[in-house]
C-alpha cells in the first residue's frame, strides 16, 4: 500500500475543485492509495477496513476469495471508505484521463456519505482509528483468553444485524433540538411528584425556597442531597432511561445478561460493544447501495463530460462508462439503476413534474409535454441525496414514466419442461411490480426484540415480529446457542412458520434438476402461517406451536 | 496469514468445546476453454444470524425468481432461454480431441489441488486389508528415523561409532603404539570424527493398491445427492493422493444403464445426469476389467461406489451375483448410499437388497455400506469415509 504520486494527487485536487462548483460538499481532506488486486482480496472481508479486529472467519474469506481470484480475475476501479479523511484505493496507477474518471466517481461517494443524513452516526467517528483501537484491544484479550474471543466474537456477529439502527439514528438527528432534563425539572416534576409524592404544602414549601436562593441553585440542591441522599443517583438514572427508551438485543444483554454480569466475564462485554459499534458503523452503507453507487455514477459521468483535461479520450471513457452502466438485459446493476434514477428525477423536476398539476393529467401526450422550465433538477437532487435511502428512494421515484423510458421490465423465469431449459420471459411492465421486485432485494434484517414481560426466571424472551418472511430456519440454532452463551440462560424464540413445513427447500434442489423434484410436491394456495416457539437450553433446541 | 491447516484445526477445537464445526471444503470452478474446467479447493463457511428465508411459498412450480430486464418487448414476451444443465459438451463419447497428451494441463492442477485437501483431511485413514501381492512397483509411504549417520554434525551422537571412528584415525597416526595398552588421555580427536545420526527419510514398503470409483449418474441423481457422492470421492481420492504420494492407481466407471470408464477423475467428477439405473452394470465392468488385465495378481482392489440407491432392478438379482463374484478378489467394497431428502427412512432398494442378501454379514471383513442422507456435511462424509475403509 502506498500513497498516489504527486501528480496523481494534483489531478484529485483539481477534481475536487470541479466537483465543488457543481454544489458537492465534502472535507478538504482526502487520502487516495495504490493497492494490489491482492491487497484488495485480503481487505474485503473486513469491509474495507485495513485496521478492523482479526477474526478467523475473515481468513476463511480471504482464502476462498484467492481461489475466486484465481478462477474468475477481476480488476476493481477503486473503493472508498467512510473514514475521516476519507481513504479511497486504486488497483494501480491508471492514465489520467481515467483517473480523471475514477476520482470523480470517488468525490461522489464522499460526497454522498458525508452529506446523507443515514450516515449521521458516522460523521463524529474515524473508523480506522477507533477500529485500530479495538483491534489491539481484542488481540490484546486474545493472549489472555485464547479461542474463547473469538467465540465471543462469533455469537455477538450472530446478533450484529439485530441493532437498533433506527433508534439509534433517530437519537443522533434529535440529540440538538431535545432538551436535556434539567435537576431542577427533574426535582420538582418527576422526584417529588412521582416517587416520592409529598404532600402539597410541602412542594409549594421547597417552591418557595428555590424562588428565594436567588442564584445558586447548588445551595438549594445541597440541602435536598442533605434530606434525600439517593437524589443524585434518581436523577442519573433518569437521564440514562430517558437517553435510551429502548434497548435492542444486544444492548439488552450487555445490561442484564447474569452471566456477563460475573466479575470474570466482564471483558465479554467490550467484545460484544465492539462488534456491535462496528455493526451500526455499516448500517447506512448496506442500505443506501443503490443510491450511494448512482450518486457516484451520475457524478462522474455529468463531470467527466464537462472536463477540457480529458479532450482525446472521449471513446475510451464511453466503453469504461458503458462497462460500468449498463442495463444488463436480464439481471440487476445498482450503479445504472441508481445512475438513471438520479437522471431521471433531475428530469422531472426541472420539468416541474413533481407537482399536483402533473398527478393530475390524464392523457399520455399532455404528460409528454408537460414543461414548467423550473431548471430545479439539480437543487433537487442534491437535497434527494441527503434525505433519502435506498427504500425511500425506489420507493419514492420509481414511476411508470421511469420505466417507460428505460424499456425496464420484471424478467420472470420459469421452467419448460419439453425443451429442459429455462424460459426467460417479460412478466410486468408495471411500475408497481418493477419497485416491488427491487425492495424485495434491500437489506431488510428481521425485527427482533426482547419481550420483556415473558423474560422471566432468567429466560431471556425474544420476539420476532413477522412481515410474511419466515427467518431460515437453518439458521436458527446456531444462532440461539450463541445467544445462550451470552445470556448464560434459557432463550426463547417465537417466530411464525408456515404451516406445511419441513419443506422449505423445495427451490434448492430444482435448480438442479427440476424435473426429479415435480413428484408429490403440492403446493397450497394460501399459506397459513403458526407461531412457533423455539427453546435453547444447555445447547439443545426444540420448538413447539404457540 | 492462517493456513487451511491451522483453519480445520481451529474447527476441530470447536468440537471439543461443544460447538458445531462451521468450516466446510468448498470448491470453486473455473471453466476453462474446451471443457477442461479447473477445480480450485477453498474453505467455506455461513456466519448464522436471524435472517429473513428467500423462499417464495406462492410462487409457481417450476417458476424462478424475477429479476430486472431491460429491452423491448410487451408483457408476455419470451426474450431467452438457457439450458436446465450446464453444456454437456462430452456427453456419451469422449470429445475427439481431447486426447492425453493435450488433457494433461487441467488434470494435474486438478491432482496438486486434491493432494492440498488430502493433506488436511485425517491423516489416520489406512487401506484396510493390504496383501503382499506382485514385487515390481511397489507402494510406498514415508517414515522418519534416526538412521542416516554423518561426519561432524548431526541430531544424535552416535558414540559408539565415534569411538570406533577415533581408534581408528589414532591408529593412522601412529599415535596408538600398544594396542593393549591404550592411554585413552592422549587420542587426538578430529571434529571429523564425531560420527551424529541424522533425521532420514525411509520408504515404508507395502503392497500396491488399485482403486475403482463407481458413481451412478442416473436421471434420479439430481441435485444434492450427486454433490454429496461426489464431495465423498473428491475427499477420499484426495487422502489417496497424499497418504499414498500419488501412487495408488485408480480406475472411474460412471453409470445409469450401462457402464462407461472416463479416464480421469475431473470427467468422473464433472460428468452430469443421464437416463435410468442398473447398478450391476457397474459392477460387472469392474469384474470384466480385473478379469480382462489379470490385475488380481498384482493388486490389492479396492471398489467405492457412490449411489443414491435406486436401481431397477429391484431384487438386486444381478448386482448381487456381480458383488459376490468381486468379493472373490477385493480388499474392500466400500457402498456409499446417499438418501433424497423426499425418501425419508424408507429404505432405498439398494440398501434393501444389500441387507437381505446377507453378504454384508457374511463377509464384514470386505464389503462396507454407509447410507447417509444428502444433507450430510464435510464431517459425516468424513465418518462416512472412516467407515467404508475401517
Amino acid at each position: 500500500m502506498e500513497l498516489v504520486s504527486q501528480h496523481v494527487k494534483g489531478i484529485m485536487e483539481e477534481c475536487k475543485l470541479r466537483a465543488r462548483d457543481q454544489g458537492l460538499t465534502f472535507d478538504d481532506e482526502t487520502l487516495e492509495y495504490i493497492v494490489t488486486n491482492r491487497d484488495m482480496i485480503e481487505l474485503s472481508p473486513k469491509v474495507m477496513i485495513p485496521t478492523l479486529y482479526d477474526y478467523w472467519v475473515h481468513d476463511v474469506r480471504v482464502l476462498s476469495g484467492k481461489g475466486m481470484y484465481e478462477a474468475y480475475p477481476s480488476n476493481p476501479y477503486e473503493t472508498v471508505i467512510n473514514t475521516r479523511p476519507a481513504i479511497s484505493f486504486y488497483n494501480d496507477n491508471n492514465p489520467d484521463w481515467l483517473n480523471v474518471m475514477i476520482f470523480y466517481h470517488v468525490l461522489g461517494h464522499i460526497d454522498f456519505f458525508q452529506n446523507n443524513f443515514f450516515y449521521k452516526n458516522t460523521w463524529d467517528i474515524d473508523l480506522t482509528g477507533q477500529a485500530l483501537s479495538d483491534k489491539r484491544m481484542i488481540a490484546q484479550l486474545r493472549s489472555e483468553k485464547g479461542r474463547w474471543v473469538d467465540y465471543i466474537i462469533e455469537f455477538s456477529r450472530g446478533i450484529d444485524n439485530l441493532v437498533g439502527y433506527q433508534k439509534e439514528l433517530n437519537q443522533y438527528i434529535m440529540k440538538d433540538t431535545r432538551h436535556k432534563l434539567s435537576k431542577t425539572d427533574f426535582y420538582f416534576d418527576i422526584f417529588l411528584q412521582k416517587i416520592k409524592n409529598v404532600p402539597q404544602h410541602e412542594y409549594l414549601k421547597e417552591i418557595t425556597r428555590f424562588n428565594a436562593i436567588i442564584n445558586g441553585s447548588e445551595d438549594f440542591f445541597d440541602q435536598v442531597i442533605g434530606k434525600y441522599p439517593e437524589f443524585e443517583e434518581l436523577y442519573k438514572k433518569e437521564l440514562s432511561i430517558k437517553v435510551k427508551p429502548d434497548q435492542d438485543v444486544m444492548e439488552y444483554i450487555l445490561r442484564f445478561s447474569p452471566f456477563l454480569k460475573e466479575e470474570e466475564n466482564t471483558w465479554i462485554k467490550s467484545v460484544i460493544q465492539i462488534v456491535r459499534n462496528t455493526s451500526l458503523y455499516f448500517q447506512p452503507q448496506i442500505r443506501t447501495k443503490i443510491m450511494n453507487e448512482g450518486w457516484a455514477s451520475y457524478w462522474h459521468e455529468y463531470l467527466f463530460m464537462r472536463d477540457d483535461r480529458i479532450c482525446g479520450h472521449e471513446i475510451d471513457f464511453a466503453k469504461v462508462n458503458a462497462a460500468v452502466t449498463s442495463m444488463p438485459k436480464v439481471g440487476l446493476n445498482p450503479y445504472a439503476l441508481g445512475l438513471r434514477l438520479f437522471q431521471h428525477i433531475k428530469n422531472m423536476e426541472d420539468k416541474g413534474c413533481y407537482s399536483f398539476d402533473y398527478m393530475f393529467l390524464n392523457d399520455e401526450v399532455g404528460k409528454k409535454k408537460y414543461n414548467q422550465d423550473k431548471n430545479s433538477g439539480a437543487q433537487f437532487v442534491l437535497k434527494v441525496r441527503e434525505n433519502f435511502n435506498d427504500f425511500t428512494f425506489i420507493n419514492t421515484f420509481i414511476d411508470q414514466e421511469f420505466i417507460a423510458e428505460h424499456d425496464l421490465f420484471v424478467a420472470g423465469k420459469r421452467f419448460n419442461n419439453s425443451r429442459m431449459t429455462w424460459e426467460f420471459y417479460i412478466k410486468s411492465k408495471k411500475a408497481e411490480d418493477y419497485k416491488e421486485m427491487i425492495i424485495d432485494t434491500l437489506y431488510h434484517p428481521p425485527e427482533i426484540f426482547v419481550d420483556k414481560a415473558s423474560s422471566k426466571k432468567g429466560i431471556l424472551y425474544l420476539n420476532h415480529k413477522f412481515e410474511n418472511k419466515p427467518l431460515k430456519m437453518d439458521f436458527i440454532e446456531n444462532t440461539m446457542v450463541g445467544i445462550e452463551y451470552l445470556w448464560g440462560g434459557p432463550v426463547h424464540l417465537e417466530t411464525s412458520e408456515p404451516v406445511v413445513s419441513g419443506k422449505t427447500e423445495t427451490n434448492h434442489a430444482s435448480f438442479w434438476d427440476p424435473a426429479s423434484h415435480k413428484n408429490g410436491e403440492k403446493r397450497s394456495e394460501n399459506i397459513k402461517w403458526k407461531r412457533m416457539l423455539y427453546v435453547m437450553e444447555n445447547r439443545k433446541v426444540h420448538k413447539r406451536e404457540l | 496469514m492462517i493456513t487451511l491447516d491451522e483453519l480445520l484445526e481451529r474447527d476441530r477445537r470447536r468440537e471439543e468445546d461443544g460447538f458445531k464445526r462451521k468450516i466446510r471444503i468448498g470448491r470453486i470452478v473455473k471453466p476453462g476453454s474446451g471443457g477442461k474446467d479447473k477445480i480450485i479447493i477453498v474453505p467455506t463457511t455461513v456466519e448464522e444470524k436471524f435472517i429473513h428465508d428467500d423462499i417464495k411459498l406462492d410462487q409457481e412450480p417450476g417458476e424462478g425468481e424475477p429479476t430486472g430486464g431491460t429491452g423491448e418487448g410487451e408483457e408476455g414476451d419470451i426474450i431467452g432461454e438457457q439450458p436446465v444443465r450446464p453444456e454437456e459438451g462430452e456427453e456419451g463419447e469422449e470429445g475427439s480431441g481431447e486426447g492425453p497428451g493435450e488433457g494433461e494441463g487441467g488434470e494435474h492442477e486438478l491432482e496438486s489441488n486434491a493432494y492440498e485437501l488430502g493433506k488436511v483431511l485425517s491423516q489416520d485413514f489406512q487401506l484396510p486389508n493390504l496383501k503382499d501381492k506382485g514385487k515390481k512397483r511397489t507402494l510406498a509411504r514415508y517414515v522418519y528415523d534416526l538412521t542416516d549417520k554423518n561426519r561432524g554434525s548431526g541430531q544424535v551422537l552416535d558414540k559408539k561409532a565415534t569411538l570406533k571412528k577415533i581408534v581408528e584415525t589414532n591408529i593412522t597416526l601412529g599415535n596408538i603404539p600398544d594396542v593393549s595398552n591404550i592411554d585413552t588421555a592422549k587420542f587426538i580427536i578430529s571434529p571429523q570424527d564425531m560420527i551424529y545420526r541424522i533425521l532420514s527419510r525411509e520408504k515404508d514398503y507395502e503392497s500396491q493398491a488399485l482403486v475403482f470409483f463407481l458413481r451412478d449418474y442416473s436421471g434420479s441423481m439430481g441435485g444434492k445427492v450427486t454433490q454429496t457422492v461426489v464431495s465423498q470421492h473428491v475427499m477420499l481420492y484426495s487422502w489417496l493422493l497424499y497418504q499414498y504420494e500419488k501412487q495408488v492407481e485408480t480406475r472411474f466407471i460412471l453409470h445409469d444403464t450401462e457402464a462407461k470408464e472416463v479416464s480421469d477423475f475431473y470427467k468422473y467428477y464433472s460428468y452430469k445426469v443421464a437416463g435410468g439405473t442398473k447398478v450391476f452394470t457397474a459392477f460387472k465392468m469392474v469384474n470384466e476389467i480385473v478379469e480382462r488385465e489379470n490385475l488380481a495378481r498384482d493388486y490389492n482392489i479396492y471398489v467405492f461406489h457412490g449411489t443414491d440407491g435406486d436401481d431397477w432392478d429391484k431384487e438386486g438379482k444381478q448386482t448381487i451375483a456381480e458383488i459376490k463374484k468381486m468379493l472373490n478378489y477385493v480388499s474392500r467394497l466400500g457402498v456409499s448410499v446417499v438418501e433424497h431428502s423426499y425418501v425419508g427412512s424408507k429404505q432405498t432398494e439398494v440398501e434393501k437388497y444389500l441387507k437381505t442378501s446377507g453378504i454384508l454379514n457374511k463377509y464384514s471383513n470386505l464389503i462396507k455400506l454407509d447410507v447417509m442422507g444428502e444433507d450430510a456435511d464435510d464431517s459425516r462424509i468424513i465418518q462416512g469415509i472412516k467407515r467404508l475403509i475401517s
